[in-house]
This record gives C-alpha cells, structure tokens and sequence, in this order.
C-alpha cells in the first residue's frame, strides 16, 4: 500500500516534521531564515548557496523529510519518483531575469538566473542531492492540490515506480511554503502505526493540520 | 468529422493516438506542416524582432495570419497571443473527433515552460496581469471551451509535451478518463531568448542537429494539441497506440545533460521492456544542436544498442518550440508512420556525435510500423515513448 512515511513543512519561518514544529527561527528575513535553516543542518553542500529560493525551500524540506527514516537507502533510487508541484511556477525568478532585460542601458541577464526560470529545476535540485533517477512531474495548481498529486502518484506505482517524493514548492514575492511527504509500499500498515496511508484525505489533513507556532 | 459516440466501444489497455493539430509558422494545421516538412520548407529563418536591433534565427508565427486565423474566436482581443493559438489547436482537435468540451470523460493538459510570459513584458496593457500565472491562463482556456474537468498543467521543462502524452495514457489506463487531449505550446519572447543567449547556445544559423558543425539552437513557437482515447472509432486517423512511456532524471546537473545519457537510457530500457523492435521505423530525437544533448542522446541511442534504427531531428525545422516540442514532434512522427516516409533530418550534412547512430539523410519511403519519441531537457530530466501501429 502506498504509505506516507514521512513528511516536511516550511511556513512562517519555521520547519516542522511530522507535524511538529523542529526549527522556528523569528525575525528572520526569507534569506536569513533559508541560510539558518540550511546550517542547522551542518551539511557541506556548498551548491546550496548557488539556488534560487524555491530550490533551497525544496532542498531544505526534503533533508528534513528524510533525517530520521530510512527512505533513501530502503528503495531504489532508481524506481523512485519525484513529483512536486505549486501555484507560482519559477515566476519570482522570472522577474528577476526580467528585471536584468527590462533595461537595455543596463542589460545583464544571467545564465545562473536564467536556468532556475523553470519549476522542475526543483526536482533536478533533489535529484542531484540524493542521486534520486526515477519518473519526473511538475504540476502547476492554483493552490495545494491532494486531489491529483495522489492520483498521479497511485498512477505511477502502478508502472515501473516504487517510492515517491512529493510535493508543494511554492516561492512566490515573499510568501513561501513548502511541503514534501515521502511515499513507499508498506505491507500490513499496523493500525496504531504514525504511517498513513495515501489518499486525498489524508495527504490534505497533514498538509493541513502542522501545529505551526505563534 | 464528427462521429455518434453512443456507439464508441471502450477498448481496455490501449490507448490511440488520435485527431491533432500543429500550428507554426509553416502552417495551421497538420497537413500543412507535413506538406511543408516534405517540401524541406524550414520555418527558422533571421527574423527582426520588436525589441533588438539584431535579427535572431527563429521560428515566428506570421503575427497577420494568426490574426486572421484569431478572426474566427469570439472576443479576440481578450486572449493573449499564447491564448489565441491554443484555442485555434484544441478547437481543431475538438472539431475533427467530435468530441464535445463538457465531456464527463475528457481531460485536457496543458504542457508549457513559460505560458504567458510576454505578460511580464507588458505586452497586453488591457488583459489581467494575472494569466502569467500558468493556472490562471488555463483557467482561461477552460472558461473560454466549458471544460468539465480543471486542466492539469505540466511545465517539465523541455520534455513537457512527451511527458504529458505519457500522462494521458496513464490517465486514460486508469479507467478515469476516455480521452485527453494534450496542448502543447510556448511562444517566441524576448524572455527566453536572452536567456539562452546568455547561455551561449544560440546559433545564427539555421540549426544542424547531430552535424559536425552544429553551433546550438534556434528558438520556436508553436502550438501543437493532439487526442488521445480508448475509443477505438477515433482510432481511424492513425490506428496507432502509445504502448510505453517513461521519464527519468540524470542526477547529473541542472543545466547540462549526463555525459553518458544515463537518464535516456534508463527510459529507452524502461520503454523497451517486454517490446519488440521488429517494425520500429526510426526515433525522432531531441536533437537541440548542442554540442552536448546530441552527442548524450546518440551515446543513450548506442549503449540501448538502437544503432540500426534511424534518427532524426526535427528542430532543423521549426528550431526549439520547448512545451510544444514534443507533442508537434509526435504529430508530424505520427504523420511519417501513416504516409511510410521516414522525414530527414534537416540541417545534417556529416555526422558529428561519437555514439554510432544513423541520421536520415533525405525524406525516405519505407515499410515500417512503430516509432519512438524521446526528449531531454533542463533539470536533467528525459522522457520517451514507443508507438505502434494496431
């Protein structure tokens, strides 16, 4: 059965697993919050200064997703599948190689900008990171869709796929959240297990219900 | 043509790949593309566009015909350029299958990488800023036809178009719907031609994909929509089925594809599963003219020991239509399968990849009944698909 073994979220300067707020760093800008967030984790990735922000929200959701479990050493990162999904596209860094041609006395745009103008580079981003080479899909909705990020991925599993990062990656001006939640095959779900199964109901009720901080 | 669907039996398992549209500069329909493709008519050319001073070799849509052609959809001036080309594609597709819009069983998805990004240019001062949004220029669409269903928008970077007609045999597969037609399209903009100058990977040429002395690629537009259903009575156009489909991920590097085309082969071995290549025609390739996607995609082709089978490219034609690209690439793959003629690569004079692939030279008669689709793009992702004649 397609289970959701884990899941992260990004809001309000604050990152939650499993519904439980882990890190909240106030009075932080949206860049100070994505640079502390990403040294709490004391990692050495030196290509995470280089994303846009929608890749660091990405990348940072999904190594909080996948600290404490054994995801990416249980499946085969071959047959898994990363389907992530938002309202805005790449639009924030459009603007921002839009700004740099807008001016043609001050024309720069940039190749480091420029490829982070589509959304999938998100998924490229985590491909990288975790060696991840299985199905691709990025799903532009107008808000969080349950509905049919858990029809595609029942879709995928019965194909060649076996496990699914899923998610909402969404940087918009200023407004930012992300949500990855992690999908294997569990036999035999125990009924008391903190697994859940996949459905629409229940990927919206945890995309729903973190207990964010006041 | 319109068909009584009351007697449309739902065939289990296969999904046909049925009524479709090109609109390009090269024509507004289908025939007049392939006409065109045959006639080695080549629609990137230097062209001036409204916001330099140099001419760039694209492939623009001739903004009077389009007009034209807009003539003919109520309230005109109230869709974007973008807008106004897929409306005249669904509306072609939806008038040949006699498929009605509010059709319980009919979804449609959309498959673009930058919708309407002229929007951010200011292009159109009395239209809602707010369609640069991908979701809001479907949105549109679907209040202009009535859809049922909300359309699902894909924008997967180049392999969007095959990847979304890959969807829709899943979709279909699942019993959830009986037909989806697929829009692919992306328009000329200034937006993503600085972009790729920035990235050095513009050619002033006409581009010459797998040759020696290709120099990158040319930038398109175009918008291409095709039918797929279970429905064998709309299967008459081609009786050709979509019968596997894959996408994978380089893990390699966002920007440039694996040198070894480790993503495309795991598709191509992926796809190949439990099929036969007796019959299979060629594969029309990516083919960007770059340096590196056609020497990853002919080393892909090699190691899935697909050398016997021949290769084109069809950005020498139409240069790089990005969310269109895959969809017009199957259309005219498509029309090659059902007229038997393999279509050269346009822009290949002497091979200049080091897997050993064998690229179309001329527009060949030959007996065959299957094709593959593959594509690549940024973000390290791949896709292809295997087409077989029923």
């Amino acid at each position: 059965m397609n289970t959701i073994i884990s899941y992260a979220h990004i809001k309000h300067n604050q990152i939650a697993v499993n519904g439980k707020v882990v890190l909240h760093l106030p009075n932080k800008s949206y860049t100070e919050f994505l640079t502390e967030a990403y040294k709490s984790l004391q990692l050495s990735y030196p290509k995470f200064y280089k994303m846009d922000a929608q890749c660091k929200l990405a990348f940072l959701a999904m190594e909080f997703a996948c600290k404490d479990n054994h995801f990416l050493t249980e499946n085969d990162l071959s047959k898994t599948a990363i389907v992530f999904s938002n309202s805005s596209a790449s639009l924030e860094t459009d603007q921002v190689h839009q700004n740099s041609i807008n001016d043609k006395q001050n024309y720069f745009p940039s190749p480091a900008v420029f490829v982070y103008t589509l959304p999938n580079i998100t998924i490229g981003e985590i491909a990288i990171r975790h060696h991840i080479t299985g199905e691709n899909a990025f799903f532009v909705s107008p808000q969080f869709n349950g509905k049919l990020l858990t029809n595609y991925i029942h879709l995928l599993t019965q194909t060649n796929t076996e496990a699914v990062v899923g998610g909402w990656i969404n940087s918009d001006n200023n407004t930012y959240e992300a949500f990855i939640f992690l999908v294997q095959n569990v036999e035999n779900l125990n009924k008391n297990s903190i697994f859940k199964p996949l459905n629409q109901t229940s990927i919206t009720n945890l995309y729903n219900q973190t207990s964010w901080m006041h | 043509m319109f068909i009584n669907f009351k007697i449309c039996i739902p065939k289990p398992n296969m999904i046909f790949a049925s009524y479709n549209n090109i609109i390009s500069p090269l024509g507004f329909t289908t025939e007049q593309n392939y006409r065109a493709v045959l006639n080695s008519e080549i629609a990137v050319k230097p062209t001036q566009l409204h916001f330099s001073n140099d001419a760039f070799c694209v492939g623009k849509i001739n903004d009077e015909l389009l007009e034209q052609h807009a003539v003919s959809i109520e309230k005109a001036h109230q869709h974007t350029r973008l807008e106004k080309l897929s409306i005249l594609s669904i509306q072609d597709v939806l008038q040949q299958s006699g498929i009605q819009p509010q059709d319980d069983k009919l979804l449609v998805v959309y498959s673009t990488t930058k919708g309407n990004i002229d929007i951010l240019e200011n292009a159109y001062p009395n239209i809602d800023s707010k369609r640069v949004y991908l979701h809001q220029l479907t949105q549109h669409l679907q209040n202009h036809f009535q859809f049922k269903h909300q359309p699902v928008v894909l924008s997967n970077a180049c392999i969007s178009g095959i990847l979304a007609i890959i969807m829709a045999q899943r979709w279909i597969q699942s019993g959830q719907f009986n037909h989806v037609i697929v829009c692919g399209g992306d328009i000329l903009s200034e937006f993503t031609i600085s972009g790729f100058k920035s990235f050095n990977a513009l050619s002033t040429e006409p581009c010459k994909p797998f040759d020696a002395n290709r120099t990158g690629i040319n930038l398109g537009e175009a918008v291409s929509s095709i039918l797929l259903t279970n429905q064998e009575l709309l299967s008459s156009p081609y009786h050709t089925a979509i019968v596997a489909g894959a996408s994978a991920n380089d893990a390699n590097h966002i920007s440039g594809p694996s040198r070894n085309g480790d993503g495309l082969y795991q598709c191509l071995q992926t796809i190949l599963q439990n099929q036969s290549l007796d019959g299979c025609g060629f594969i029309s390739a990516h083919g960007t003219a770059t340096p590196f996607n056609d020497e990853m995609e002919s080393i892909a082709f090699d190691r899935s020991a697909l050398n016997t089978i021949p290769v084109n490219s069809l950005k020498g034609y139409y240069g790089h239509t990005l969310g269109a690209a895959g969809v017009l690439e199957t259309v005219l793959s498509l029309e090659s399968l059902k007229h038997q003629t393999l279509i050269k690569s346009q822009g290949f004079d002497n091979i200049g990849v080091s897997g050993k692939i064998s690229v179309i030279p001329q527009h060949t008669p030959a007996t065959f009944s299957s094709f593959i689709k593959t594509a690549s793009g940024f973000g390290g992702c791949n896709a292809a698909a295997l087409f077989k004649k029923i």
